[in-house]
C-alpha cells in the first residue's frame, strides 16, 4: 500500500473476507416509486448494474433521469414516507441494504458506504470546526479516544492534500473556498475507508480550475485505496474523463451499459447519440464573418466597489474590488462574450449595464449614457438592453401568466392596446419555439427550457439592440442548452441583435460567440475573437482555463495539472488601497493580453 | 385561443376565484359562520328577546345567583340577570367591528410600513423600523390607555387606538419578508425591464404577501377582540353597559367556577369567528395562489 494508505492504517478494517473477485455492490431489478394521491408512480424502474472494487461507474443522465433517486436508495437516504424501493435488492457484499432497518444502515453509512454532495457548504455544520467535525464522523463508527481521533482526521486532511491542514483543523466551513471544502468532504468520506463512493454531481458546484484539481484527487484517492466510486453526473466530460464503465439514464430506466472507450465511440442507443452530440466541444462551431459594425456599447474604465462596513461608526473599512477599470465595445449584431470563474465580476458588469449597480466610469448604449448611480436610468434605455437570467424559475413571477409575462414591457412602456400586446406576445412565443396555446399557464407549467424561452420571448418584447444573457444556459441539460444556443444564434441572424454573453463555461462560450474576453479578479486579462482567444491563448490564466475543461473524449490523455496554492486570492482589499492594475496590449489584429 | 383572450381565463378573474373558494367545504362553512355572525349583529334589535342593558326582575335566582342555561334563557343570564342571548347578540355588532375594522386597519398600517421599509430600506427603512421597534417596546396596554384617555371614548375611537397598537408584528414580518423578495431575481427582471416602484411594489410584491397578510389577519381578530375586552375591563374601551364579547368575558371572569357558561359562551363565540376567518383566508390563498391549481 501506499503512503495514503498507511496514514489511515489506524481506520483501516480487517483484511476483506469476501474474495476480490466479488462485485462490491449489486443492484438488481431495483425499483423506486413516490406515493401520489393517483398511486404509486416509479421513480427509477428495473435498474440492474453491479460495481466491481476499484472501479469507477458513472450514472449519466439529464434532470428528472433518476440518477440521484438511484443514489439516495443505495444510501438508504430516500425522503420517507412517500418515497421507496418497492421493488428489487441493493447488496453491499454479501448485505442486502433493502431489508435492513434503519438502525442498522445508520452504521453502514459512512463506514461501508459514503457519499459526498453537490453543495459542501451545505453539507458541512457552519457551527463547528473542520477538526471536530472530522473527528465526530470517525468517532461516530469507531470509538476511538478524541486525541486519537482528531490525529486520523489530520491524516485525513493531509491526504485529500489541503494545505495548512493544521490550521484547517481549527477553521470553520466558511473560512474555506468551495473547493477547499469539497476536499474536505472527501477527505470526510474516505477516512473510514469505506468500500462504496457515491459522489452525487461532485464538482458542479466547483469552478473548472477547482473542478480539475477535485477530479485528480478523486482519481488518485482511489488509486490508492481501491474504493470503488459511483459517480453522478450530467457532464459528458467529466465521465469521459473519470468512468471506467458508464450507464446512460433517462425518464427512470437504463438506456445504455458500456465501458467508456465504447459509449463514446460507438454508442448504441439513439438518445445516446443525441446526448453525446449536445454536448459543446471546443473548437468545433463554425467560423463565422466578423461583424464590421460600429460599436453599439462601450464601456471604458468601469469600476464597481461593494464597500464593506464595519466598526462601531459603520465605516468603510475594506472595498470589494468586483470590477476594475474594465473597457470593452459591443458592435452591433455580435455576439462578445465575458468569461471567468466565480467571483471574477463578470455579472457584475452585466448589472451595471442594465442600472442595477452603481459604478465610476463611463457606460454608453446606443448612444444613451448610464447615470452610474443604480437607480433611474432612462426608460429609453430600458428598451435599447435587455437582460436574461440564469434561473428561469427565479426571474419570472410565478404568479403571473406566461402572456401578461412577455406583454409586461410593452405594458410598462405603454406600447399598443391590450389586444395588440396579446397579439404580440403570441407572435414572440410562437417565435421562441412554444405554443400560443400556452400563453394562459402559469411559469410553474414549463420545464426549465421553455422558461427560458419565455424570458427570452420577453426579453425580444421591446426589440431591444443588445441582450444581456448571464448564465442563460448554464442551468439547462446539455440538450436543452444546444436547442436554447441555436434559438439564440438564430434570433441574432433574423433580429441582428447584440449578445453579451456571460458564461463560466469555455465550450458554451466556444461555440457562440464573435469576441471574447476573459475575466480575473475583476479585470481583463485577455480580448480577442474566437480564434485569437481559443486558438492562440496567450495570458497564462486563459491557457489555464482552457485546459482545465473537462473534454468529451475518453481516449485523449490529459497531463496532470500543476497543484495550485491553497489560499485563493481576494478581490476584498482594505480601505484606500487597490488591486495593480493590468495593462493590455495588443499583440496584432485586435488580440489583447494583460502583461503580468 | 389568442385571440379570445377573455374565454381563457378560468381562475384569477375575481369570478373564477369566487366560484373556486365555494367548491371548498371548509371555506363554505367559514363563509357560513361569518354570516350568521353578521346576520345576528345586523338583525339583533329585531331577534333579541330582551334589550342587552336590562336588568330582569326574574334574571337571578333567589339567591341572586345568575340563571343556568334553560327554554326561556337559552344562554342564561349573567350576574346582573341580563339575558345573555341578548348580550351576545349585540356584543357580535361591537366585536365584528373591533375584530374586522381595528384589524383590518392594523393590517394596513402594518403592511405599508413594512412594505415601504423593506423595500426601500436605506434611511426610510432605518426609521420606519426604528419607529416600530419603539412601539414593540412599549407597553401596548399602557399605550392604549393613554390614547383612549386622550380620545372621548366610543366604538370607532377604541377600534382606531387598538389598530395602532396592533399593526407592529405585521409591520416587523411584512418588513422581513419583503426584503428578501426585492432581491429575488423576478425583481431584478422586473428593474431591467423599466418597470417604477408602483409597479414592482403593488403588482409584484404585494401578492406575495398575501398568505403572510392572511395569517397574521386571521391571527389578530382574536388578540384584537380579547384587548377590547381588558380596554374596557379598564374603564377605557367601549363603555359599559353597551355590551362585546371580550367584556362579557372580563365582568364574569370571576364567577367562572359558579357560572361556567358566562366565559364559556363567549369565548367560544370568538374562537369560532377567528376559526371561520381562518378558513376563509386559507382558502383564498390557495385559490390566489396559480401553483396550487388542481391541487384540492
Amino acid at each position: 500500500m501506499t503512503q495514503t494508505a498507511q496514514t489511515f492504517s489506524g481506520a483501516a478494517k480487517a483484511p476483506d473476507t469476501t474474495p476480490d473477485t466479488a462485485p462490491a455492490l449489486t443492484v438488481e431489478a431495483l425499483t423506486v416509486s413516490v406515493r401520489t394521491e393517483t398511486g404509486l408512480h416509479p421513480l427509477v424502474q428495473d435498474l440492474s448494474f453491479t460495481l466491481q472494487r476499484g472501479e469507477t461507474l458513472a450514472i449519466a443522465g439529464e434532470s428528472g433521469s433518476g440518477k440521484s433517486i438511484t443514489s439516495l436508495a443505495i444510501m438508504g437516504l430516500l425522503p420517507p414516507p412517500a418515497v421507496r424501493v418497492t421493488a428489487g435488492r441493493i447488496r453491499l457484499g454479501d448485505t442486502d441494504l433493502t431489508a435492513l432497518p434503519e438502525s442498522r444502515l445508520r452504521g453502514i453509512r459512512g463506514d461501508r458506504i459514503a457519499m459526498i454532495f453537490q453543495e459542501p457548504m451545505t453539507s458541512l455544520n457552519p457551527v463547528l470546526t473542520i477538526g471536530t467535525q472530522l473527528s465526530e464522523a470517525i468517532r461516530a463508527h469507531d470509538p476511538v479516544p478524541r486525541a486519537e481521533a482528531a490525529r486520523r482526521a489530520l491524516a485525513a486532511l493531509k491526504s485529500v492534500r489541503l494545505s495548512q491542514p493544521e490550521r484547517r483543523m481549527a477553521q470553520y466551513p466558511h473560512e474555506l473556498s468551495g473547493g477547499m471544502r469539497q476536499r474536505v468532504m472527501i477527505a470526510m468520506a474516505l477516512a473510514l475507508r469505506p468500500e462504496v463512493l457515491i459522489a452525487d454531481e461532485p464538482t458542479t458546484a466547483l469552478d473548472v480550475t477547482v473542478q480539475r484539481e477535485v477530479l485528480d484527487l478523486l482519481r488518485d484517492l482511489q488509486r490508492e485505496m481501491g474504493t470503488a466510486i459511483i459517480l453522478i453526473t450530467h457532464d459528458m466530460g467529466v465521465v469521459a474523463e473519470m468512468a471506467d464503465r458508464v450507464i446512460v439514464m433517462k425518464s427512470g430506466r437504463m438506456v445504455e451499459q458500456a465501458p467508456v472507450a465504447t459509449l463514446f465511440h460507438s454508442p448504441a442507443e439513439p438518445y445516446t447519440r443525441d446526448l453525446l452530440g449536445a454536448v459543446p466541444r471546443i473548437g468545433t462551431a463554425p467560423d463565422r464573418p466578423a461583424q464590421a459594425a460600429g460599436p453599439l456599447a462601450t464601456l471604458s474604465d468601469v469600476t464597481v466597489r461593494f464597500p464593506l462596513k464595519g466598526g462601531l461608526l459603520g465605516r468603510t473599512q475594506a472595498n470589494v474590488h468586483a470590477v476594475e477599470h474594465v473597457s470593452f465595445d459591443i458592435r452591433r449584431g455580435e455576439t462578445f462574450s465575458l468569461v471567468g470563474e466565480s467571483g471574477c465580476g463578470k455579472s457584475t458588469i452585466a448589472k451595471a449595464m442594465v442600472g442595477l449597480v452603481p459604478h465610476q466610469g463611463r457606460i454608453t448604449v446606443a448612444g444613451q449614457t448610464l447615470s452610474g448611480t443604480g437607480r433611474n436610468e432612462p426608460r429609453d434605455l430600458r428598451r435599447k438592453v435587455q437582460m436574461v437570467f440564469q434561473d428561469p424559475m427565479a426571474a419570472l413571477d410565478p404568479r403571473m401568466r406566461v402572456g401578461d409575462l412577455i406583454a409586461e414591457p410593452l405594458l410598462i412602456h405603454g406600447i399598443g392596446t391590450a389586444r395588440d400586446r396579446r397579439d404580440r406576445a403570441a407572435d414572440l412565443i410562437r417565435r421562441v419555439g412554444l405554443s400560443d396555446a400556452q400563453l394562459d399557464r402559469y411559469p410553474h407549467e414549463f420545464s426549465g427550457g421553455q422558461r427560458q424561452r419565455i424570458c427570452i420571448a420577453r426579453a425580444l418584447a421591446l426589440k431591444p439592440d443588445l441582450i444581456i444573457a448571464d448564465e442563460s444556459v448554464s442551468a439547462l441539460d446539455v440538450s436543452v442548452q444546444a436547442r436554447v444556443l441555436a434559438l439564440l444564434k438564430e434570433l441574432q441572424e433574423e433580429m441582428g441583435v447584440a449578445y453579451l454573453f456571460i458564461s463560466h463555461d469555455m465550450a458554451v462560450v466556444d461555440s457562440i460567440s464573435d469576441r471574447i474576453a476573459v475575466m480575473y479578479l475583476g479585470q481583463i486579462v485577455e480580448l480577442g475573437t474566437r480564434a485569437q482567444v481559443f486558438g492562440n491563448p496567450q495570458h497564462p490564466y486563459t491557457q489555464r482555463l482552457i485546459e482545465a475543461v473537462p473534454v468529451p473524449d475518453p481516449s485523449r490523455q490529459r497531463p496532470p495539472a500543476p497543484r495550485m496554492s491553497g489560499e485563493v486570492p481576494s478581490p476584498v482589499h482594505p480601505a484606500g488601497t487597490a488591486p495593480a492594475r493590468l495593462t493590455l496590449r495588443d499583440i496584432g489584429g485586435g488580440h489583447l493580453v494583460a502583461s503580468a | 385561443m389568442s385571440d379570445a383572450p377573455a374565454t381563457a381565463a378560468p381562475v384569477l378573474t375575481p369570478k373564477g376565484a369566487f366560484r373556486r373558494l365555494l367548491d371548498r367545504k371548509l371555506a363554505l362553512f367559514g363563509f357560513g359562520l361569518i354570516a350568521l355572525v353578521v346576520a345576528a349583529a345586523l338583525l339583533a334589535p329585531w331577534i333579541a328577546p330582551y334589550a342587552p342593558e336590562e336588568q330582569l326582575f326574574d334574571g337571578l335566582t333567589l339567591e341572586g345567583a345568575p340563571l343556568p342555561p334553560d327554554a326561556r334563557f337559552i344562554m342564561g343570564t349573567d350576574l346582573l340577570g341580563r339575558d345573555l342571548f341578548s348580550r351576545m347578540l349585540y356584543g357580535a355588532q361591537t366585536s365584528l367591528v373591533i375584530g374586522v375594522v381595528a384589524n383590518g386597519l392594523a393590517l394596513l398600517i402594518g403592511t405599508l410600513v413594512g412594505i415601504t421599509a423593506g423595500f426601500f430600506r436605506g434611511w426610510i427603512g432605518a426609521v420606519l423600523m426604528r419607529f416600530t421597534d419603539l412601539m414593540m417596546a412599549f407597553p401596548a396596554l399602557l399605550l392604549a390607555i393613554c390614547l383612549a384617555a386622550i380620545f372621548k371614548p366610543s366604538l370607532w375611537i377604541v377600534a382606531l387606538v387598538i389598530a395602532l397598537v396592533n399593526w407592529v408584528q405585521t409591520a416587523r414580518v411584512i418588513y422581513t419578508e419583503t426584503t428578501s423578495l426585492a432581491e429575488r431575481d423576478f425583481i431584478a427582471a422586473e428593474r431591467t425591464l423599466g418597470a417604477g416602484t408602483g409597479r414592482i411594489l403593488f403588482r409584484h410584491i404585494l401578492p406575495h404577501l398575501v398568505p403572510t397578510i392572511i395569517v397574521w389577519g386571521t391571527l389578530g381578530i382574536s388578540t384584537t377582540v380579547l384587548l377590547e375586552a381588558t380596554l374596557s375591563f379598564l374603564g377605557v374601551g367601549v363603555q359599559p353597559p353597551t355590551p362585546s364579547w371580550g367584556n362579557i368575558i372580563f365582568e364574569n371572569q370571576t364567577y367562572f367556577q359558579a357560572a361556567p357558561w358566562l366565559v364559556f359562551i363567549p369565548g367560544a363565540a370568538i374562537i369560532l369567528l377567528a376559526l371561520a376567518f381562518n378558513l376563509v383566508g386559507d382558502a383564498l390563498r390557495d385559490v390566489l395562489d396559480p401553483t396550487q391549481r388542481g391541487r384540492d
